[in-house]
């Protein structure tokens, strides 16, 4: 029954398929191709999805090799809904990518991106289905090296610059991960998560497991960019394509986040990695840093794009906050916020790429205007803009209020003061891009550009699509909210 | 005693320590690659150690049982340094590229132009 080998296909079908655009070489013929492969992917996803929603755990063992010895796929509730989200995105983004490419790198070049966009996803949805410690090591580092590419693609030659020093970063966070997984290796002498989970605490809290936390703790924290450690996310967010920008900032570090969790609750277990080491109070400090920082950041900058970029630190800072509530609230919370701000940050970027494409520019100072002569962008962006600072009926609001609601429920109220201070700092540098774009006169810059060409209707299909399910996802909550508590559940091993 | 016991652990930290802070420390970008090298080829040798047991042999069947040592970590580290030569090529020839965009290898020459 081909059914019974969805969960290697999920990621078996991008792999193939990204050597099959180095062929295929014409740009739309790569395209259309990526599209349909990135849909393939997404239905896979929602078919897994419907199986996992029924509490049912998949197991794949790879090869036909059990458990222990083999790899194996695990798929649970939390891998069903990151898995939703990445294939979801990659696909409708892709809708957008044939213009705004166009655009912002050489024609000779597009066929390359859509390989390293396949293998970039390829890595992701690894990570995500992988039930093996390593594998996850070498997954990671699928995902990693096919950013750098992407990155480094742009014609920008500061995107180059901006590529290597996310390289070596990147590829010191990932070793610190493997050393981490060498040590658990030592003490256990398994590499597989359940397994491991099992074993661990039996060896309880020696030195060894304890370095092996410390030595993730930092990976993770470099890779999935938490404040301090985050350096390379500005540069690389603002110097590559739009298009890839948008793509790295919806998915990538929202897949180091889930393994963050999934590491905390399934692999260490709370016992050990929240009551006795106390990993969340650290967690918690980081994420207040990277709120306050990378909100602070934002409103100083020029460069939309890089505003951006330090708002998702500053969002980042979020959903590590939930998860350092330590309780089934705070988790809940934290992966409504992951799935939220990937559509709310997806709709903003990709605004910004309709931008681009018309004006060739993202500095805010030059787009003074630009509301009178893209309104339908700019009202799109405006909405988008106000999910990301909270409002009510969109789906920044849903996220905080359980956020808030969680900290409430600990007792927590500073975290209460930080989060609604916070907002009022995303109103700010939201409002600074709003102001000149509608009450400023025009610049030179947009005037000139106006009458070139028209935004082509497919990158305002994929803005719809993204800027629809915010506020769809801001009224309707049961799916996301749903999932999340339920996933939240399974990991605090509660009763229903 | 401790020490000669654990002689290839205190190797890992040492070259692990090395490799890190070249990355850190050197300007120059094609240096920082090397590091980098060097702190990968300490987690290499830290996984390879932990396969080890003394008076071990090759995991081969035969009639007679001997202690062996452990074959897993051995195939990890092909894995991890296959992964670390894609990395360290990727690396080379973006350092190319920036060489011909900038005409400089060096960090903070580079980061006057930016």
């Amino acid at each position: 029954m081909p059914s019974t080998h969805l969960p290697l296909l999920q990621v078996v079908i991008p792999l193939l398929a990204a050597p099959i655009c180095i062929i295929l070489h014409e740009k739309t013929l790569t395209w259309l191709f990526t599209f349909l492969v990135t849909l393939t992917s997404f239905i896979i996803a929602c078919l897994l999805f419907q199986h996992a929603a029924q509490d049912q755990v998949l197991t794949y063992a790879i090869g036909g090799w059990a458990a222990p010895w083999g790899i194996e796929y695990y798929l649970d509730r939390l891998t069903a809904f990151m898995l939703v989200i990445i294939t979801g995105l990659a696909t409708f983004i892709i809708l957008a990518a044939k213009h705004s490419l166009e655009t912002e790198i050489a024609a000779d070049r597009a066929y390359l991106v859509y390989c390293a966009y396949l293998l970039n996803l390829t890595g992701l949805l690894g990570v995500l289905m992988t039930g093996d410690a390593f594998n996850i090591f070498v997954f990671i580092e699928i995902a990693s090296l096919s950013s750098y590419a992407l990155i480094s693609i742009s014609r920008d030659r500061r995107s180059l610059y901006a590529a290597f020093k996310y390289l070596i970063l990147g590829t010191l966070g990932a070793s610190f991960i493997l050393i981490a997984i060498g040590l658990l290796y030592a003490v256990t002498g398994t590499l597989n998560i359940l397994d491991l989970a099992e074993r661990l605490p039996e060896v309880g809290n020696s030195g060894t497991v304890f370095t092996a936390m410390v030595f993730f703790t930092i990976g993770i924290g470099l890779k999935a960019a938490i404040f301090p450690l985050h350096l390379w996310l500005p540069d690389a967010y603002s110097y590559s394509p739009s298009i890839v920008s948008t793509f790295l900032a919806g998915t990538s570090t929202k897949v180091f986040i889930y393994v963050l969790i999934r590491f905390i609750f399934t692999l260490f277990g709370i016992e050990l990695s929240l009551e006795q080491v106390g990993m969340n109070e650290l967690l918690m400090l980081m994420s207040i840093g990277a709120i306050l920082y990378g909100s602070f950041q934002a409103i100083k900058q020029d460069s939309i794009k890089r505003l951006l970029a330090f708002s998702s630190i500053a969002q980042i800072g979020y959903m590590i906050l939930g998860i350092s509530l330590a309780t089934a609230a705070g988790l809940a919370a934290g992966l409504i916020h992951v799935f939220n701000h990937a559509i709310i940050k997806v709709s903003l970027f990709l605004c910004l790429a309709n931008i681009i494409y018309y004006t060739n520019t993202d500095s805010i100072k030059q787009l003074a205007g630009i509301g009178r002569r893209m309104p339908l962008t700019m009202s799109l962006f405006t909405v988008a803009g106000l999910s990301l600072i909270g409002v009510p009926l969109t789906a920044g609001f849903i996220s905080k209020w359980f956020l808030i609601k969680a900290a409430m429920a600990n007792g927590y109220l500073a975290i209460v003061a930080v989060i609604v201070f916070s907002s009022i700092l995303a109103l700010v540098y939201i409002w600074k891009i709003i102001e000149v774009a509608y009450f400023h006169p025009e610049t030179e810059a947009v005037l000139q550009q106006t009458e070139q060409r028209q935004t082509p209707w497919l990158m305002y299909l994929s803005l719809f699509l993204f800027i629809g399910a915010c506020v769809y996802f801001g009224v309707q909550t049961h799916i996301n909210v749903g999932m999340a508590e339920a996933v939240a559940a399974d990991l605090f091993r509660l009763q229903p | 005693m401790d020490i000669v016991a654990h002689f290839n652990y205190w190797t890992v930290i040492i070259l692990m320590m090395i490799g890190l802070y070249i990355t850190i420390a050197q300007s120059n970008l094609i240096k920082k690659l090397i590091g980098i090298n060097i702190f990968q080829t300490s987690i290499f040798i830290l996984f390879i150690s932990l396969g080890k047991i003394s008076n071990g042999t090759a995991p081969i069947l035969t009639d007679t049982t001997l202690p062996y040592s452990a074959p897993l970590p051995h195939v990890l580290i092909l894995t991890a340094i296959v992964v670390g030569i894609a990395t360290t090529a990727l690396g080379l020839a973006l350092v190319i590229r920036i060489n011909k965009a900038f005409g400089t290898v060096e960090d903070n020459e580079i980061q006057q132009e930016l």
